[in-house]
């Protein structure tokens, strides 16, 4: 293993210990049995099949943003679209869910398609205006998350809500529709197997082929992509087609795994965390998985504090944004770095002496 | 319609627009200073949201206005120095610490309003103070312009001085001048002896400060309590209005008043009756086309140069 590679996983690393460790910090300031709380927020998402299931389940939506994040990183591109694209696609997919009826299996796949259709939708507005006229992709897909917001929240008020519930909610899905649930005595849901069967496909589509050498290609150095022949404007449409299909998945996967109708009333706040699921895994979308986890499991245990010691869960973002931070700082432990690199090149420089 | 119409010819109308612009002028000329700079500051969303929630909670702990407003400027400058740190020192990709910082804002100050009032979703529950309206006197009787230009809070009034600051500085000052050339070509700066990363520092905290005033606008001015993601995307169209003016100060602030129109329509039309899901959505569909049209120009003219 190069030395390169080892010393992002000990920054990757650090950076999670240095997570864990605020989160212990918080904990001992706010809650009065610190040390019961620390317990109950490393170990507790371990103690039973049902904790370690509500990981299981937790990751997947972060897994489907997260991909959808690297996709887009890879080819630098700086779009927080991924929340709309949850809110709209799981409008759409439910529409389907609700009103089509076809026999099971069928019947989810074409729901994730319909999700998948709308998110590709969502996601080409900032994709397009960035690779023909060159605009912010970042401010036109917050802007887009608004918009998708308000539109679907109409959607959801005037067509489709159920008004025998006194909560703002669609009408059931059709039990054909909803993925089934695969582990027995959890909600862990067949999503998870779309989720992997994702990020594998999104590693091949990035590594072996060659639009996806173009991509990160594009992404390393756009000039010189564009030198060598690419069409930016290709890839930079291609990228958002894949990560608006990917988020939209996501989004309607979430809704059929684990509602029986349509429940969000906001935002769900996937957008965000998959931006940070992406830099954990440097990128890679088989670390996503890996990532999109251990994400999963800070949430379950800062979720079961709250429960317990009263703690609030959104105690999670202070930690996702020192993850975020430390991961991105270059300069972070770059000392140990340097280090390594000149041990390196003195034991060349040893060994080639010897060969004189 | 007529009704709707004889709304928006209204002194009330006015007034409003300038109203619901006050944040957004504050935020767009923090954009134009760091973005000059060369540091470009997309946290402004959540420095805003921070700086709201200090300014509202410290203002209730010690029932002073004022001192709420200075709790609120030192918070946005604190976070701002946090993001100046991690750029500058540590080197972290901008735009990346400008995301974490947004989403700490967004999900800290809704953890620190569960701790402060038992609520996650507004701070009615905590008596907070309000900063003055300001009624000029003898233009406050003159009819029309008084109501549009009188009585309004004392940061609105500030913001228009925030515009002024903004161009004075960037125009006539050493100072605005070594943002400019920072910017501009750094390596040149940096070799006439201007220390590139002290002058991006203070850009960056620069923009903290208009920060703090929008954020504090909103929880002691716009209205009188705090809630979760009150900002809703106004640092977001700050940044697009500082796009489509530019990177200048006067530009950005003619941008900020358009989005400030579409804002205080969707308002009016909300009062109207109409759809409020649809209507709640002008100012960012605004935002979106003006954004759109100013690409797209600038584009062509690209094109034929």
């Amino acid at each position: 293993m190069n030395r390169e590679r080892s010393f992002n996983i000990l920054r990757t690393a650090t950076a999670m210990l240095a997570a864990i460790l605020v989160a212990f910090i918080i904990i001992i300031l706010i809650s009065d049995q610190p040390v019961q709380s620390i317990l109950i927020f490393l170990l507790q998402p371990f103690s039973s099949g049902r904790y370690i299931g509500n990981i299981a389940e937790t990751a997947i939506p972060l897994i489907f943003s997260g991909l959808s994040m690297a996709v887009l990183f890879q080819a630098g591109l700086f779009n927080l679209g991924g929340e709309g694209v949850y809110f709209m696609a799981g409008i759409a997919g439910s529409i389907a869910a609700i009103w089509l009826k076809l026999p099971i299996f069928i019947f989810p796949l074409l729901c994730l398609a319909v999700g998948a259709g709308t998110g590709i939708l969502v996601m080409l507005v900032p994709g397009v205006l960035r690779a023909k006229f060159n605009a912010n992709e970042m401010v036109t897909s917050l802007m887009m998350n608004n918009i998708c917001y308000g539109v679907g929240c109409y959607i959801l008020n005037n067509m489709m809500r159920d008004p025998t519930v006194s909560t703002l909610v669609s009408y059931k899905y059709r039990s054909a529709a909803l993925l089934p649930t695969i582990i027995k005595g959890t909600r862990v849901h067949a999503g998870i197997l779309a989720a992997i069967l994702c990020a594998v496909l999104v590693y091949i589509f990035l590594y072996k082929t060659k639009w996806g050498l173009q991509v990160r290609a594009t992404g390393a150095n756009s000039k010189f992509a564009k030198y060598s022949g690419m069409s930016v404007t290709k890839v930079i449409i291609l990228v958002h087609v894949i990560a608006g299909a990917i988020a939209g998945c996501g989004g309607i996967v979430e809704c059929l795994g684990l509602h029986k109708r349509f429940e969000w009333t906001a935002l769900p706040g996937y957008g965000f965390d998959g931006a940070m699921i992406a830099m954990l895994a440097n990128n890679n979308p088989l670390g996503v998985i890996g990532a999109a986890a251990f994400v999963a499991y800070l949430r379950v245990g800062a979720d079961l504090v709250n429960r317990f010691a009263d703690v609030p869960t959104e105690m999670i973002s202070i930690l996702q944004t020192l993850i975020i931070l430390l991961i991105s700082a270059e300069k972070f432990l770059h000392k140990y770095k340097q280090k390594w690199i000149e041990k390196d090149i003195y034991i060349g420089e040893v060994q080639n002496e010897g060969v004189h | 319609m007529k009704e709707f119409i004889n709304l928006i010819f209204s002194t009330d109308f006015v007034y409003s627009i300038f109203r619901v612009m006050t944040p957004l002028l504050f935020a767009s000329m923090g954009a134009v200073i760091s973005d000059i700079a060369g540091t470009p500051n997309i946290a402004l969303e959540g420095l805003m949201l921070m700086a709201a929630f200090s300014g509202m909670y410290f203002s209730y702990l010690t029932q002073s206005a004022l001192i709420g407003l200075v709790m609120a400027l030192l918070t946005a400058v604190l976070f701002a120095g946090v993001l100046a740190f991690f750029t500058l020192y540590y080197k972290t990709n901008i735009i990346l610490g400008g995301i974490a910082l947004n989403s700490l804002a967004s999900g800290g100050t809704v953890f620190l309003l569960y701790l402060a009032a038992k609520d996650k979703g507004t701070s009615v529950s905590l008596a907070s103070k309000t900063l003055p309206n300001i009624h000029i006197p003898i233009i406050e009787n003159i009819p029309v312009l008084g109501g549009i230009v009188s009585g309004h809070n004392i940061l609105t009034y500030v913001s228009v001085l925030a515009v002024a600051f903004t161009y004075y500085l960037l125009k006539s000052t050493d100072l605005g001048f070594h943002i400019r050339a920072v910017g501009e070509k750094k390596a040149a700066a940096e070799s006439v002896g201007i220390s590139t990363t002290k002058i991006q520092a203070v850009a960056l905290l620069l923009s903290g400060v208009m920060c703090g005033f929008g954020g504090a606008f909103m929880s002691m001015g716009y209205v009188s309590w705090f809630s979760r993601d009150m900002l809703s995307s106004r640092g977001w169209i700050a940044l697009a209005a500082e796009a489509m003016g530019r990177q200048t100060a006067l530009g950005s602030a003619a941008a900020s008043f358009l989005f400030g129109v579409a804002d205080a329509v969707s308002n009016a039309a909300a009062a109207q009756g109409l759809p409020s899901d649809l209507v709640k959505t002008i100012p960012y569909v605004a935002t979106l086309a003006g954004l759109t049209i100013f690409s797209v120009r600038l584009y062509r003219k690209q094109k034929e140069v």
